[in-house]
């Protein structure tokens, strides 16, 4: 009788209904569909899209930076185009790449996740989406229209932190920081448009039985990370907001000359700037804790402790901001503060780690190329963190501030942790997303190269950092020991250029010519896999049910369900 | 041992909270930090400006708009409790009288204002009080512009007999804005006119 009552609604087979022979559309209404959609697919898909080709844009930025760099002297590019280019790969990175790539996935795998129809809000979800893209093509016209009638140049180059005064007035003529704080308080409407949507998702529209102890990981972590986003993205729209008023109304928030501080700019912009960078990793440990135990065949191990050590990051991270500012003069108090609030974020960070080998542990894994790239990530996120620990003392942050280590350090946490869990992403979700698997001959091969690219730039870069090289500089002397570094680490730029050609080419390739899927090619254990591949507009004919935290695990497995042990 | 615990799941019962009242107190925690950094900017250069005139010399104290801004929490109160017994002509009563009340405080804002920048000269662009003054009390107000809009076009469709009682939970949505927007006033009353003063 018990048994009964376990099992699980089936779920593959019946859910998709559709009688599949859609007409086909001319060009202009295939166009026409994706611009009005409300689809949470289509958005989740446009974000994912327009976030591809930004990291492209942004990768040839730093590309030709690395030029520029490669040897002492070098006269690839004038100072102030350097300038430029450092602050429009930062901004646009952080913003129109890192931002718009994790919001697409999260839009696209909510709802499937916890079995919805579609986000709370369809049509907010469209106007945060094209909020946003706005955002980004108003950043990039200022190539264009910078200039205004001051002949100053075009793009912004204030840095992607744009510290007062390089902001005010009299230092940047023209209309390069207005596209730039634009720009960013219109992405950053977009962001809280999202963000509420995925919060309100998550809180309203889970399917029957889906309990917040019953939801993937995957969704706790973005709820986490959406929560943030209100309190992190939010301080920066309002300083960007003081921004416009001192340069379009004549106010005083960071002039200098009139009283203001250009100090409160910097504590605006990292209270914001740190969270962020928490806002961008939640999503990409979600990634790993989807993708790690499906591929090692064992439930998540210490699932309340991961919630708890997410949730804990959270909070943590809010009070962190500072140690950005070590250099500033802020006191043994204000020093000690950070660099103890610092410290303890290795400490649910290390939780996690320690929860992602146990899973690993005893499991049979198998080595496709999404677990490669967590594991490379498991790795490098390790070291990423460590040489954090490092810069969070302050006496050897004075040293290495605005070096190339506190450089190789995040890029380490960008790249080699948030970029390499959203490759995995693409190899594990692109099935799901288009019918097709992509190629995992070709994904090994991106895989080997871009791991040896990234640590011949990344592990070199930490070298110059500590031999005293500082950041945004255009070029160096030679004799100061810095040229073999350089000229290494831009090789190895080079080599995660042809990583990234061979992903973007597997991507085309396999979208026409791909191994076709099927509904579970993974053979895994949430709720996205069990309708078909790419899912109906609708997601699921019949809403399911669910009894535990593996729901997919249930159905195939109805005598040995999970609801048992929970 | 792995038979019993499920049995009496509940869960034909399956509720979950109503996604407008979960959207509205997100945006209002985004908009609290806007606020909040907008008061920590004003108290952080508080007595920091180079020139007068200071909050001193020129503000005085907003009591009658707070007691009406204050007091339209209450009237929207009773507007959603009277469309929840499908009450519409008291409705209509509490809504419009809530509206009133709104304007009266954007009325005297724009009076305080109009003295402040006639009498006293002080703009936006004197010093970093005017500055942080005019930003911080201005985006209170655009919120309560905001928010009188909404209720306006509320009060235009109950006119043309558009609400009814089964769009109470939407109206109680847009009242936790305006308990918001009010709940800003007493923190914005206590940091600019109590505390900037004295």
């Amino acid at each position: 009788m018990a048994d009964s009552i376990h099992l699980p609604t089936p779920l593959t087979g019946t859910l998709d209904i559709t009688a599949d022979a859609s007409p086909r559309l001319l060009p202009l209404q295939v166009v026409h569909d994706w611009l009005i959609t409300v689809d949470h697919k289509k958005i989740g898909l446009m974000y994912i899209g327009y976030a591809l080709i930004f990291l492209v844009i942004a990768g040839f930025e730093a590309l030709l930076m690395r030029l520029q760099l490669a040897y002492p002297h070098a006269t690839v590019v004038p100072p102030q185009v350097y300038n430029r280019l450092f602050t429009m790969h930062g901004t646009t990175m952080v913003f129109f790449v890192g931002m718009p790539i994790l919001f697409g996935f999260a839009n696209y795998l909510v709802p499937l996740m916890i079995g919805a129809r579609d986000m709370a809000f369809p049509r907010l979800n469209a106007f945060s989406f094209w909020m946003s893209a706005f955002g980004g093509f108003l950043l990039y016209f200022s190539f264009i229209g910078g200039d205004g009638l001051y002949g100053a140049g075009s793009a912004p180059d204030i840095g992607w932190f744009a510290y007062a005064p390089l902001t005010a007035r009299a230092f940047s003529r023209g209309h390069s920081t207005d596209y730039w704080t634009l720009s960013l308080l219109i992405s950053g409407i977009g962001s809280i448009g999202t963000a509420l949507n995925i919060v309100t998702t998550v809180i309203s529209m889970r399917c029957p039985g889906m309990k917040l102890s019953r939801m993937p990981l995957l969704v706790w972590l973005n709820l986490v990370m959406s929560s943030m986003v209100f309190i992190a993205i939010s301080p920066l729209t309002a300083a960007q907001i003081m921004l416009m008023v001192d340069r379009y109304l004549g106010g005083h928030f960071f002039d200098t000359q009139a009283g203001g501080s250009a100090v409160l700019w910097m504590h605006f912009f990292w209270i914001f700037g740190h969270p962020e960078v928490y806002v961008l990793v939640l999503p990409a440990f979600a990634f790993a804790n989807e993708i790690i135990p499906v591929f090692s065949r064992k439930a998540i191990f210490g699932y309340p402790a991961m919630v708890a050590a997410s949730v804990g990051i959270g909070f943590i991270s809010l009070g962190v901001w500072a140690h950005h500012m070590f250099t500033v003069g802020m006191g043994a108090f204000g020093n000690a503060f950070f660099t103890l609030s610092t410290m303890l974020v290795g400490i649910p960070t290390g939780i996690k780690i320690f929860n992602w080998l146990a899973t690993l542990w005893g499991g049979r894994i198998r080595f496709a190329t999404p677990m490669l790239f967590c594991v490379g990530f498991l790795f490098q996120f390790l070291i990423a963190g460590l040489t954090g620990i490092m810069l969070s003392v302050a006496p050897l942050d004075w040293q290495l501030h605005n070096s190339y280590f506190v450089v190789a350090h995040f890029h380490y946490v960008l790249v080699g942790g948030i970029l390499f869990t959203i490759f995995a992403a693409f190899y594990y979700w692109y099935p799901k997303m288009t019918g097709r698997m992509l190629s995992e001959r070709l994904g090994k091969w991106h895989f080997w190269i871009f791991v040896f690219g990234f640590h011949l730039t990344f592990d070199l870069m930490h070298i110059p950092g500590l031999l005293g090289m500082p950041r945004w500089i255009y070029t160096y002397e030679p004799g100061r020991g810095w040229e073999i570094w350089n000229l290494l680490v831009s090789i190895g730029a080079i080599f995660q250029s042809v990583a990234t050609l061979i992903f973007v080419f597997n991507m085309v390739w396999s979208y026409f010519y791909g191994e076709k899927a099927g509904n579970d090619p993974w053979d895994a254990w949430t709720l996205e896999w069990s309708t078909s591949s790419p899912p109906p507009v609708y997601n699921f004919a019949r809403l399911p049910e669910v009894h535990s935290r593996r729901p997919l695990w249930d159905m195939k497995h109805p005598y040995d369900t999970d609801g048992m042990y929970e | 041992m792995s038979t019993i615990p499920m049995a009496v799941e509940p869960e034909a019962e399956w509720r979950t909270p109503y996604r407008g009242t979960v959207g509205m107190l997100c945006l209002i925690a985004a908009e609290s930090a806007i606020f909040i950094i907008f008061v920590v900017a004003y108290i952080y250069y508080e007595g920091r400006s180079l020139s007068g005139p200071t909050p001193r010399q020129v503000l005085e104290l907003p009591i009658f708009n707070t007691v009406c801004l204050l007091s339209s929490s209450l009237t929207i109160h009773f507007a959603v409790a009277a469309l929840r017994k499908d009450n519409r002509s008291r409705f209509s009563l509490w809504l419009t009288l809530t509206i009133i009340l709104g304007t009266i405080f954007l009325v005297g804002t724009g009076q305080e204002w109009y003295h402040l920048i006639h009498d006293y000269g002080l703009t936006l662009q004197t010093n970093l009080f005017g500055t942080t003054f005019y930003s911080l009390v201005g985006l209170h107000a655009t919120h309560v512009i905001v928010g009188l809009i909404m209720l306006g076009a509320t009060l235009v469709l109950a006119w043309t007999g558009r609400v009814h009682e089964e769009h109470a939970e939407r109206f109680d949505v847009l009242s936790l804005y305006w308990h918001f927007v009010d709940a800003v006033w007493v923190v914005v009353f206590t940091v600019v006119y109590l505390l900037g003063r004295g």
